[in-house]
């Protein structure tokens, strides 16, 4: 695998600023991740978490799912966050660093979690080998939006409405258990 | 671009994820963690959108960013309740499930 | 045959009446939509709590209804002038309010005789209850809110009735389901209020399941949910199927049964008379409850086609028969009722029932312009049973317990009560009788005999339940609140203003209670002063009614009484008038049968009047002509009607006709029921005493009456029959199966385990050897000690296995696959 194979496209050119923009998107990502799951402090938890969801979307965009991209903002940087912390101060966390931030059986996670990785990234693999991504055209990636509602309000219509019900017994829910009575 | 980087990149946040949800302590730490997950999820979904040219992708990563914030909204109601009847959130000392 | 209807439709050019009224009455409705949400927002604020808002938008409609009725009227005249015919366009506008492929749905306006009477009734209605509201529920905390709901009412009828297609009539109907429901509970602190709030809205909502459903079948049958298309495709005989139509046609009946309180769903009308007077006036006897008549009336040809109405040798159809019952048996229950709303609710549902059954025996005219007419009375009639209980019976609506003897005191109610009842009854020259005697007089034309009995019948007992509520109220000794109006009793007083709802009266009473008190004291039994201090504050007194309620409350009574004589001179068959039916026939959406001769007469219209004049014989020929030989034929699957389906003209008016047997019956049932409330409730000795006492007495007149007072157990039936019997067995089936079969399945289960534990024991345990039992015993245990770590309770060791089995299994299947 040379360095020119890690920038290969379909089309047999190199999309150099593509690939760049992956791998250090990516890179951030991984190290945000990691902070998320191991710093001390649980509202600088919250904060890197930001930085992964936001490369997540700069990744969709990598991807050409600009919509996808833009919910990913809205809803998750948006408004997920918001809740986060706010469930975080509403639950007096330790807003510094907390002294015990691991559970007794902590090291348990490593290996089933290299277990988990190993598996995901042989069958990966496996199942890719060493075929390239065809970037879409420029109509495709124009007429995105436009195939989702379609796809929204045709095929998926009664799943749509599933999960609007979903939405609605969630918000209910979390009234229900949430209020003081 | 290899087909494999995104899912790869998925792979390994689901990983992290995973570790999260095995290792904190703090059950919003938890609930974090498990974001990261369902976000790996959808990357996988987006990239396997691209790599068959299909829309059907998409539809699914919005259906799970839906399912998610529901998710988010009810684990952290039930994080406030314990939070309320324990004055803790540590999942250390919840073991009523203990059999 | 001749083709004498479509001769009608055909000659002369169809004719256009315009105005700026006219075009634009679309504003009518929207005007008070605007302000509904003008008093929910500033209501408060404003100094009368948004009554001044709500009356004046209805003021603004009514100028519009007037305005638009005057360019109508007009037009009407200048285009009968130059093609001597009544078949006006109506004025529709519309905007597209939403699209799907192919549908337009619209809003807009329907303007045509029809909506044009009921744009103005409503409006008119309208605007005096709302003048009475603000004197009525004076005080009321929710003062504004109850303005806001009634203002958003007249919006909803005025759209039902502008509507010009199917959906704006929904809108509308479903906006005064709402609305009802908010001014029925508008007391909901009383557990009583807030059921029957419940008890009307639910009624409704199944007869609007029908409509729902009828609506759904017109656009299939039709294609369209246009009103003015429907018509005139269902006249024209253009669909499909008879059979479709006829099954559209009841389920639209059925929306209509469920609005107008038409048996056997009318059990909410006279529960709903629970909201506050002003309410009942406006909504459960002039207005709403006509919807569903208005419903018919304005699909006319559908139902008419539909359900074979006038076809020839057809005694009956589903129209006129859920009328006929209905006439009779409200009737028979207003005799039982002590509630004086109570017996107008019941006497409204008898009147809808006159409406349904004129219209299901094709005299349209009748049953519109009963509904006109009966606005006006029945309207007046509510409105003086709470004047009386405003002022002279303590908020007590108990004929029995708080009234009687207080005619002398209230002239002006009194003398409007007894005009609305003359008008109800059906006294000759008063509104009524004209409306009234046209239905029942085109029944007996139209050769729906049964029909037209029961319908001389229902007029005869109209007489006699008004008759005994009269009395009770106005005559006899004054009982209760009326003693006390009347200076009868005093002891009460203090008591009696515990259940005032008006807290300003209230204290004003508690402010003056030492020197009345005194008063009562010093001169018993003539203490007329201490009540006119009392009542004064009301509003200043009319000068020639020293003790009627204020003039804000006797304003509206007066101009209704008046209208309650004046309004049935617009349709006068037995004085030659017949300018309302000419207003309105072009709404009809079918032609009118005038008879084989007139129709061959070709255009000569000029003598249009003559033709009312002619002999019964000439009108007999009406029917009968094979004109509807293509409706008795046609109930094939293709269904090729040629479209002449017309509507029979109304028979010609005689006196001899009108007295017997009708008036001779009422005349006769009014002086039974005279002395029979004399004698019951009046203690007088006269012919009819000894049936006081008989349903005592007599077991079967016992029986009777109490079915009576149980309103024939459909309530029973309801609640009990359908409500216990739908969701009684369906939970009785799931405590069954529960009981039986898991239980069975987890007991046979258990049972099972058990045997097989016994034969284990018995055979294998018992066989073995000792160690080996000790051994397994030990393994199990020791297994289960061994994993009974893993349920820890930890939420993140579940997590660690949960993904950890996971990888290992998605392991295993690599494994397997490669």
């Amino acid at each position: 695998m040379t360095l020119a194979s890690l920038f290969a496209q379909a089309d047999g050119g190199v999309n150099v600023a593509q690939n760049v923009g992956f791998y250090i998107i990516a890179a951030g990502m991984l190290w945000a991740a990691f902070r998320v799951v191991s710093t001390k402090n649980v509202v600088h938890a919250a904060l890197w978490l930001v930085v992964v969801l936001g490369g997540i979307a700069a990744q969709y965009i990598l991807a050409a799912a600009e919509f996808v991209a833009i919910s990913q903002v809205l809803v998750y940087i948006g408004a997920v966050m918001v809740l986060f912390l706010f469930g975080i101060m509403l639950t007096r966390a330790t807003i510094g660093a907390d002294t015990d931030v691991f559970n007794k059986g902590w090291a348990v996670g490593i290996p089933v979690a290299l277990l988990v990785f190993g598996v995901l990234a042989y069958v990966t693999i496996d199942f890719t080998e060493d075929s390239l991504l065809v970037d879409p055209t420029e109509e495709q990636i124009a007429a995105t939006t436009t195939a989702i509602s379609d796809g929204y309000l045709g095929p998926y219509l009664v799943p749509l409405i599933a999960v609007s019900f979903v939405l609605l017994a969630a918000a209910i829910g979390a009234i229900v258990l949430a209020r003081k009575d | 671009m290899w087909a494999f980087n995104f899912l790869l990149l998925s792979a390994a946040l689901f990983s992290i994820g995973v570790f999260g949800v095995i290792a904190r302590r703090n059950a919003v730490m938890v609930l974090m963690s498990i974001e990261l997950i369902l976000n790996s999820v959808n990357l996988n979904l987006i990239a396997f959108a691209l790599m068959n040219n299909s829309i059907d992708g998409h539809v699914f990563a919005l259906f799970v960013i839906a399912v998610a914030a529901a998710e988010v909204g009810v684990g952290l109601a039930m994080v406030l309740m314990i939070y309320r009847n324990r004055r803790s959130i540590s999942l250390d000392e919840l073991s009523e499930m203990k059999g | 045959m001749s083709r004498a209807p479509m001769l009608l439709a055909v000659e002369g050019p169809v004719g256009e009446v315009s105005g700026w009224f006219l075009e634009n009455a679309w504003l009518i409705p929207v005007i008070p939509a605007v302000a509904f949400f003008g008093i929910l927002l500033f209501g408060k604020k404003l100094p009368r709590g948004g009554s001044e808002l709500g009356i004046a938008s209805m003021v603004a409609a009514l100028v519009l209804a007037a305005g638009a009725t005057y360019q109508w009227i007009d037009g009407l005249a200048a285009h009968k002038k130059a093609a001597g015919n009544y078949e006006v366009e109506p004025v529709i506008r519309d905007i597209v309010w939403w699209q799907s492929n192919p549908f337009e749905f619209g809003l807009g306006q329907h303007i045509d005789g029809l909506a044009i009477a009921l744009l103005l009734l409503v409006a008119f209605i309208s605007t005096l209850v709302q003048v009475y509201s603000t004197e009525y529920v004076a005080g009321d905390r929710r003062y504004t809110h109850f303005f806001a709901a009634l203002t958003l009412f007249s919006a909803g009828m005025l759209a039902m009735v502008l509507a010009p297609n199917m959906v704006q009539l929904i809108l509308g109907w479903e906006i005064m389901g709402l609305c009802s429901f908010m001014l029925i509970g508008h007391w909901w602190e009383e557990r009583a209020n807030s059921e029957a709030a419940l008890k009307a809205f639910f009624t409704v909502r199944v007869g609007d399941m029908g409509l729902l459903v009828g609506t759904a079948m017109l656009l299939g049958i039709f294609g369209t949910l246009d009103i003015k298309e429907i018509n005139e495709l269902a006249a024209a005989g253009e669909f499909d199927s008879k059979n479709m139509l006829m099954w559209t046609a009841v389920a639209l009946f059925i929306a209509c049964i469920g609005k107008s309180g038409q048996f056997p769903l009318h059990t909410w009308l006279p529960d709903a008379m629970a909201g506050p007077t002003p309410v009942s006036s406006l909504l459960h006897s002039s207005t709403m409850v006509v919807a569903g008549v208005f419903l018919v009336a304005r699909l006319y040809p559908v139902f008419h086609v539909g359900l074979d109405i006038n076809v020839a040798g057809q005694q009956f159809n589903l129209i006129a028969v859920i009328g006929a019952i209905t006439i009779i048996i409200a009737a028979l229950l207003a005799f039982v009722q002590d509630d004086i709303k109570k017996v107008l609710a019941y006497s409204t549902v008898s009147q809808l029932g006159y409406m349904m059954l004129g219209l299901g025996v094709g005299a349209w005219t009748g049953a519109v312009f009963h509904i006109f007419t009966h606005a006006f009375f029945k309207c007046c009639l509510f409105l003086v049973a709470g004047s009386i209980s405003h002022t002279a019976s303590h908020h007590s609506f108990d004929m029995k317990k708080d009234m009687g003897g207080i005619w002398r005191k209230m002239p002006v109610s009194f003398g409007a009560w007894m005009i609305s009842t003359f008008a109800l009854c059906g006294v000759p020259f008063f509104s009524g009788f004209f409306s009234k005697d046209e239905i029942i007089d085109s029944a007996k034309h139209f050769e729906y005999t049964t029909l037209w009995v029961v319908s001389v019948v229902g007029a005869g007992l109209t007489a006699a339940y008004m008759t005994r509520a009269t009395y009770l109220t106005w005559f006899g000794t004054p009982r209760g609140g009326a003693a006390h109006f009347m200076g009868v009793e005093h002891d009460t007083h203090g008591e009696v203003h515990e259940h005032s709802a008006h807290p300003h009266e209230a204290e004003h009473a508690d402010a003056h209670l030492p020197d009345h008190t005194d008063d009562a004291h010093d001169t018993h039994g003539h203490d007329d002063h201490g009540h006119d201090d009392h009542h004064a504050p009301h509003g200043k007194p009319l000068p020639f009614a020293p003790h009627d309620s204020p003039w804000k409350i006797t304003a509206p009574i007066l101009l209704l009484a008046i209208l309650a004589i004046g309004s049935g001179y617009l349709n006068a068959p037995a004085l030659g008038i017949y300018w309302f039916e000419h207003q309105t026939e072009s709404s009809i959406g079918l032609p009118i049968d005038h008879g084989d001769e007139h129709g061959e007469e070709g255009g000569d219209h000029s003598g249009e009047e003559d033709e009312h004049e002619e002999g019964a014989a000439v009108t007999e020929l009406a029917l009968g002509t094979g004109t509807f030989v293509a409706a008795e034929g046609g109930d094939g699957h293709e269904y090729e009607a040629p479209g002449e389906f017309a509507v029979p003209a109304p028979p010609t008016f005689t006196w001899r006709n009108a007295i017997w047997p009708g008036l001779t019956l009422v005349a006769v049932l009014f002086g039974v029921a005279l002395l029979l409330s004399r004698a019951v409730f009046g203690g007088e000795k006269n012919p009819a005493s000894r049936f006081v006492g008989l349903t005592k007495r007599n077991k079967a007149a016992g029986g009777i009456h109490s079915f009576l007072v149980n309103k024939y157990q459909l309530d029973n039936l309801y609640e009990n029959g359908i409500v216990h019997a739908v969701a009684h067995p369906i939970a009785k089936a799931a405590y069954w199966v529960n009981q039986n079969i898991i239980d069975g399945i987890v007991n046979a289960v258990g049972k099972g385990g058990k045997r097989s534990g016994d034969a284990l024991y018995k055979y294998v345990d018992q066989g073995l050897v000792d160690n080996a039992v000790n051994l397994s015993g030990t393994a199990a245990s020791e297994g289960g000690h061994a994993l009974q770590p893993v349920q820890s309770g930890k939420v993140n060791q579940y997590g660690a296995l949960l993904f950890g089995a996971a990888a290992v299994g998605a392991i295993l299947l690599i494994i397997l696959n490669a």
